[in-house]
């Protein structure tokens, strides 16, 4: 069994952690180039405020009730780092999914005592870090997704925060008979309107569906949605994207190393792999989280995780920017003496390339440099393309060049600096 | 209430050591005894007062209702949110959205924010909007000369 840790609007959350007067008013963040809406608070939510909603386009009315605030990543970085040394408390297997969901394995673990146990990480998350979080427990990661969200949303689960669903209790049957396959994880509209011709509609009928079937008319990985559903471990979290506005590079060593170069090397290709899935959903980031850690089933190893978020002073999808920020980030990380097992970077505060505004203290790029830059990485992603993977790889920006000027008029990094220290309304 | 807290900053669990030599005696006034010449191990202050990581915050104190407890203007506390708050503990609370250093008191089945100066009255809990948010476990005070930070 395991269990999917998903912090309830996470951003909003470590806000009000540190600024109670938030609690129970409806609270956005905003995505700090745009002026999107990036989090939003159940309050704002039951506003009808969707996602991404431009500041500007918000109805006065709601404007007046709502506090919106710049996105602050150092902050949530570290939040989200705290609620992973917990979870770490509670197994050693935690694997980070996104900036604010984790699964966490609870094999060995006695099945009769998951539900308090489930309760028991909700309560001690919230105590140590403030942060609120539901748990979806389940055999598989598919089913573990599914029972998060009843945890979060269904009035049977809402307040204990804690769901858990067996491959074949009736409880299972009737929430899947209920779910659209729309809604199932890893299954994307396409695929949903092509399983409807088929006759599928709901996750139940997908599970009843012949698995080999499924895999020659789709994919493996929709196959192995169908084993999940039925409550067979078949998928590694590297088969499943992040979720929207956030990209995920990371893979595993081939063995331990405590060689610095190769976490550096690593970093610099996940770095460059995110640029490429960037450009290629034709986004821009502005906060490039890099993470790194031991194996933590090697007890008789020293355990080591961490992770560092890089707040770029502009958006940018350029893959020389993203390495330099990888970089850096290592730098922050790296730590002697351990024998290393997984780093990624993850690019986080995305929007779309075409609509992005110069925000008030970001550099601007002249336009040929810009043009420049833009023509450079389509040929490496076309060159990378046609002659495969790594074909053209990027180096390192010098020391000293505009990408290191730039990055000391950053945002203050309030909550992990001691010389940019936040003050708390009071 | 008029002892207030911001926030600092965190407790960075992975901090690189600080090692500080252990004398073997006690500090005293007077001339160093030859004695202390040996090194018995290092010390790490941060992992002396820092023993949840994860949960241990520092803030930074304004105002004066606490100063019979030894906590002045601008002094920096370690917060431990993994600890209960008890009866006796200094704790930091938010009441009606504003974050406050009080002792926390219980006088029969009611919970009452007490200040450590005379000047200043206790605060029934009853009837506010309150939740705990950590027990201070340390207070760090500079003296005159403490190098600014």
């Amino acid at each position: 069994m395991m269990a999917l840790v998903d912090c309830n609007n996470f951003y909003v959350s470590c806000e009000r952690v540190f600024n109670p007067a938030l609690e129970g008013r409806p609270v956005g963040v905003l995505s700090n180039n745009d002026g999107c809406i990036v989090a939003r608070s159940n309050e704002l939510k039951a506003l009808g405020v969707e996602m991404g909603t431009a500041m500007h386009l918000l109805p006065p009315p709601i404007r007046r009730q709502t506090v919106l605030l710049s996105s602050n990543y150092a902050l949530y970085g570290d939040m989200s780092r705290r609620v992973t040394e917990v979870l770490a408390t509670f197994s050693p297997h935690v694997e980070v999914y996104s900036i604010d969901e984790s699964f966490v394995g609870f094999h060995g673990f006695d099945p009769a005592m998951l539900e308090t146990r489930g309760k028991r990480l909700r309560d001690t998350v919230r105590q140590w870090t403030g942060i609120p979080v539901s748990v979806g427990v389940a055999p598989t990661r598919v089913l573990a997704k599914i029972a998060n969200h009843m945890a979060k949303k269904h009035p049977a689960y809402q307040a204990a925060g804690v769901c858990r669903l067996d491959a074949d209790s009736p409880t299972t049957r009737e929430l899947l008979k209920q779910l659209p396959a729309t809604e199932l994880w890893g299954v994307a509209r396409r695929t949903a309107e092509r399983l409807n011709v088929m006759g599928i509609n709901t996750a139940w009928q997908l599970r009843q569906a012949d698995p080999k079937q499924i895999r020659q008319r789709f994919s493996v990985v929709q196959e192995r949605i169908v084993w999940e559903l039925r409550g067979q471990p078949s998928i590694q979290l590297d088969d499943m994207s992040a979720p929207k506005q956030q990209i995920m590079v990371s893979r595993s060593f081939g063995r331990l190393t405590g060689n610095p170069h190769d976490l550096r090397e690593a970093l610099r290709h996940h770095a460059a792999r995110a640029g490429e899935k960037l450009r290629k959903q034709a986004s821009v980031t502005s906060a490039v989280m890099v993470f790194v850690r031991t194996n933590p089933f090697r007890t008789d190893l020293p355990q080591y995780r961490n992770r560092v978020i890089v707040s770029l002073d502009r958006p940018t999808d350029d893959s020389r920017e993203l390495i330099a920020a990888a970089v850096e980030g290592l730098r922050h990380l790296w730590r002697k003496g351990y024998r290393y097992q997984k780093a990624g970077v993850m690019l986080l505060d995305l929007s779309p390339k075409a609509n992005r505004q110069l925000t008030l203290n970001e550099t601007p790029q002249t336009a040929a440099e810009a043009k420049r830059s833009e023509r450079l990485m389509a040929m490496v992603d076309k060159l990378n393309r046609e002659l495969g993977k790594g074909t053209v790889q990027l180096g390192l920006p010098r020391q000293g060049n505009a990408w290191a000027l730039r990055s000391e008029r950053r945002t203050p990094r309030y909550t992990t600096q001691w010389s940019e220290l936040v003050s708390v309304k009071l | 209430m008029s002892l207030s807290v911001s926030l600092l900053g965190r407790a960075d669990p992975t901090a690189i050591p600080c090692p500080l030599p252990l004398f073997s005696s006690a500090v005293r006034a007077g001339f160093p005894s030859p004695a202390d010449d040996h090194l018995d191990t290092d010390l790490d202050l941060h992992r002396h007062v820092v023993k949840h990581p994860a949960a241990t915050y520092f803030v930074r104190a304004e105002g004066d209702s606490m100063i019979g407890d030894g906590i002045h203007h601008g002094d920096l506390l370690v917060v431990d949110r993994s600890l209960e708050a008890l009866p006796g503990r200094i704790i930091v609370i938010a009441v009606d959205g504003e974050l406050t250093v009080k002792c926390l008191e219980r006088v029969g089945q009611r919970a009452y924010l007490r200040a450590s100066n005379p000047a200043y009255k206790p605060i029934p809990l009853e009837g506010r909007e309150s939740h705990v948010w950590g027990v201070v476990t340390h207070v760090l005070h500079s003296l005159p000369g403490a190098p600014l930070p």
